[in-house]
């Protein structure tokens, strides 16, 4: 009796369909070919996603509406960054100077404070700074607890200027550092007058230098004509001092004071002017004294 | 001139222009399958700079860098039988190698093997005007060969000079500006069918490819299987593809005769269908699987399950015996082998001085078909495969691939052609512009 199930089927070839290989159609095959091109290639991966996204771009930016949203989620992020604690700044701090100066520096910077610190102009705040007379050198920076610290040199006074408009205290650049009312405010300095005095503070300075001994007498310095100094000593007594070397020129009448005590006589004025010549301008009554003690008739005239 | 002489020229000028571009195609088109590969060519202008073929037998010029292989369809002995169906094949093999290699082509250049193929021996005789040898001299000698006629519907594929001979000197390879009174020449010319080929160059063009070049897959199959010496000394290859069976023989490294027989594997694998009655599909199974020509004794007990898909569980239970298959196929074997052997004796291939035989192609990788074939075909018989070239997949290195392989070889160092040579001025229209070009060219 023949058994009801059938062997094994060992031949594969009823299951083994043969391997497919399909033949593109003609549309494939080109579109393949197409594809395999090199320019269209190019142009497909990367023109084709740089197009749509630019253009994509484009078309998003075209509405009013969502350009205003994108640029106020801009400032809004901007604004929060912006007022976070940390770059808050609260205090102003200022160095090296007196309280004058301080307070004209508040009143000139006049930051509202608190204030975030992105929104600071430093550059701006020093600039405005340095345009005080009274500072010589200004370094601005954001220090960290939120303060604004403003480090200033303050212009040094050297003398005081009298002239036409006040008295000011001007320093060794020649520099108005401020006004002020009475020359003995400032009494320690010593006093220079004249217009361009400020023109010519190194020179006046060799000659206070140079002007030892004469010191106590010393009321202070004129510029003449804007071209060379006088030195005024009480009594009214002038040293008219000459354009070029200055410093020689009182040198040499030191020497000669401290050799015939000139300065100590009856004498209005000194001209030291020419080099060769200095000449003396005798106080009237001294004057006709030494006339008369000479001998000598001046012609009295009616003019 | 013919309407393919021009075609060939043309074709020429093409295959010049893929070489600039770098890429060109191999497409083998055979009746079991088609095969693509693509070539890229390296310093495609300085290869033409070197002295000789250059270095590996010039295969370093190229690589392969797309294969693919599909199985054939519409092809018959080798010819194109439906044209849908081969062009779809085609379209396969050429896209699927296109995808491997990234890259696509537009030259390809074409083998088959049927278009029965017809060998002439030609000679041509020209007494030199000046004493040295120039182009044009080359160009009248080969002019002057006799062509024999050739029969309605028929066209040259192949017009090789073989041999040139100055005075009594013979065997000159390149004869110009040598000294002599008498240059002859020979030349092998080989015809086929006019309608295979123009079929051929139709169904390429509706796959949107450019002919550069068409080759006798006989002629590429030796170039590729018979090694240097072989060729140098005279032998003979034998392509057993699926459809037909080409023959080529060479002589110091020309090819001198091709034929083609018309009988191939495929008429094995219908023997066995009709001998077991079986589907063609089965039987090719069954052939390759366990074919063979010779019978042992344990071939008897080696049952094998042929199948059936009726219902009918006599039929779909039947077994053979695998002596019974080789009963079957070798007859057929030895009938191709004979037909070649006739073919060989008809062309004066014992003549030779070395009669080395190479059987390559698909068919020849029957288990034992080389202890066959020195029984038919004389002792000197080897199996061939085609020499290795760069970036070849090692699926492809096989017999059956020889033709492709030489295409590979045609393609990278073609061989000179009765075409690539200069027309002979006379031979120009005389108010031509390009003959006063030549005039001046020449006397300038």
């Amino acid at each position: 009796m023949r058994p009801l199930t059938a062997p094994r089927r060992t031949v594969p070839s009823q299951n083994a369909v043969p391997r497919r290989d399909p033949a593109p159609s003609r549309t494939a095959y080109r579109m393949q070919r197409l594809w395999l091109t090199p320019y269209i290639r190019t142009a497909l991966r990367v023109g084709l996603p740089a197009f749509v996204l630019t253009f994509g771009f484009g078309l998003y930016l075209a509405d009013d509406t969502r350009r205003d949203n994108l640029s106020s989620v801009y400032t809004d992020l901007r604004e929060k960054v912006k007022n976070r604690p940390e770059f808050l700044v609260k205090l102003l701090a200022i160095d090296g100077v007196s309280p004058d100066l301080a307070e004209a520096v508040r009143t000139t910077l006049a930051l509202p404070l608190p204030q975030s610190s992105l929104d600071l102009d430093l550059e701006a705040a020093r600039a405005k700074i340095a345009q005080l007379s009274a500072v010589g050198d200004v370094k601005v920076q954001i220090q960290s607890g939120g303060v604004l610290q403003v480090t200033i040199q303050e212009r040094e006074p050297a003398f005081v200027w009298r002239d036409a408009a006040g008295i000011w205290l001007i320093d060794d650049t020649g520099t108005r550092i401020a006004e002020i009312t009475d020359r003995n405010d400032r009494a320690d300095l010593p006093l220079i007058a004249g217009d361009g005095a400020d023109q010519a503070i190194d020179q006046a300075q060799q000659i206070l230098t140079s002007a030892g001994p004469l010191l106590p007498r010393l009321r202070g310095l004129v510029r003449m004509g804007e071209r060379r100094w006088d030195i005024v000593l009480d009594r009214n007594q002038r040293i008219l001092l000459p354009v070029n070397q200055p410093v020689l020129a009182l040198e040499r009448l030191i020497a000669l004071d401290q050799a015939q005590d000139l300065l100590a006589r009856d004498v209005v004025a000194i001209d030291l002017r020419l080099q060769a010549r200095p000449s003396l301008r005798l106080a009237p009554y001294s004057l006709a004294e030494m006339r008369r003690i000479r001998g000598i008739i001046p012609a009295e005239s009616d003019l | 001139m013919t309407d393919l002489y021009q075609t060939q020229r043309a074709m020429r000028n093409i295959r010049r222009a893929a070489m600039q571009r770098g890429v060109v195609a191999i497409l083998d088109i055979g009746s079991s399958k088609v095969g693509c590969l693509i070539l890229r060519l390296e310093n495609a202008d300085g290869a033409r700079e070197m002295d000789g073929v250059g270095s590996m037998a010039g295969q370093s010029s190229f690589r392969v860098i797309g294969a693919a292989t599909t199985r054939s369809r519409g092809v018959r002995f080798g010819e194109i039988a439906v044209m849908n169906e081969t062009e779809r094949a085609i379209r396969t093999a050429v896209q699927s190698a296109q995808k491997m290699a990234g890259i696509r082509v537009d030259h390809v250049i074409a083998c088959f093997s049927g278009a029965e193929p017809r060998s002439y021996g030609l000679a041509g005789e020209w007494e030199l005007q000046d004493s040295v040898v120039s182009e044009q001299d080359v160009a009248r000698v080969l002019a002057a060969c006799d062509v024999p006629d050739i029969g309605e519907g028929r066209e040259v594929l192949h017009a090789q000079p073989v041999n040139f001979a100055l005075d009594h000197r013979s065997g000159l390879g390149d004869p110009r500006g040598q000294i002599g009174n008498r240059l002859s020449c020979d030349l092998h010319m080989m015809t086929v069918d006019a309608s295979v080929v123009q079929n051929l160059i139709y169904c390429l063009k509706r796959c949107d490819l450019e002919l550069a070049g068409l080759a006798s897959s006989a002629y590429v199959s030796g170039v590729s299987s018979l090694v240097e010496d072989e060729q140098e000394l005279g032998a003979a290859c034998i392509d057993m593809g699926g459809g037909s069976t080409g023959i080529s023989v060479f002589m110091k490294k020309h090819m001198i005769y091709a034929d083609s027989v018309r009988m191939g594997g495929d008429h094995v694998t219908s023997d066995i269908s009709k001998g077991l009655q079986v589907p063609l599909t089965t039987a090719e199974r069954i052939k390759t699987k366990f074919g063979g020509v010779h019978a042992t004794g344990m071939d008897d007990r080696e049952m094998i399950e042929i199948g059936g898909d009726s219902g009918d569980w006599e039929k779909d239970r039947r077994q053979v015996s695998r002596t019974e298959v080789i009963g079957i196929m070798r007859p057929r074997v030895e009938e191709i082998l004979e037909e070649a052997r006739a073919r060989l004796d008809a062309a004066g291939f014992d003549h030779l001085p070395s009669q080395q035989i190479v059987l390559t192609g698909g068919a020849s990788q029957i288990p034992g078909l080389d202890g066959l074939a020195a029984r038919i075909l004389g002792q000197r018989v080897r199996l061939g495969r085609p020499l290795r070239v760069q970036g070849l997949p090692q699926a492809a290195t096989g017999p059956a691939f020889s033709s492709a392989v030489g295409l590979c070889l045609f393609a990278a160092n073609p061989q000179d052609e009765w075409w690539d040579f200069d027309i002979p001025t006379e031979r120009y229209p005389s108010r031509s512009l390009k003959r006063a070009l030549k005039w001046f060219k020449d006397n300038w």
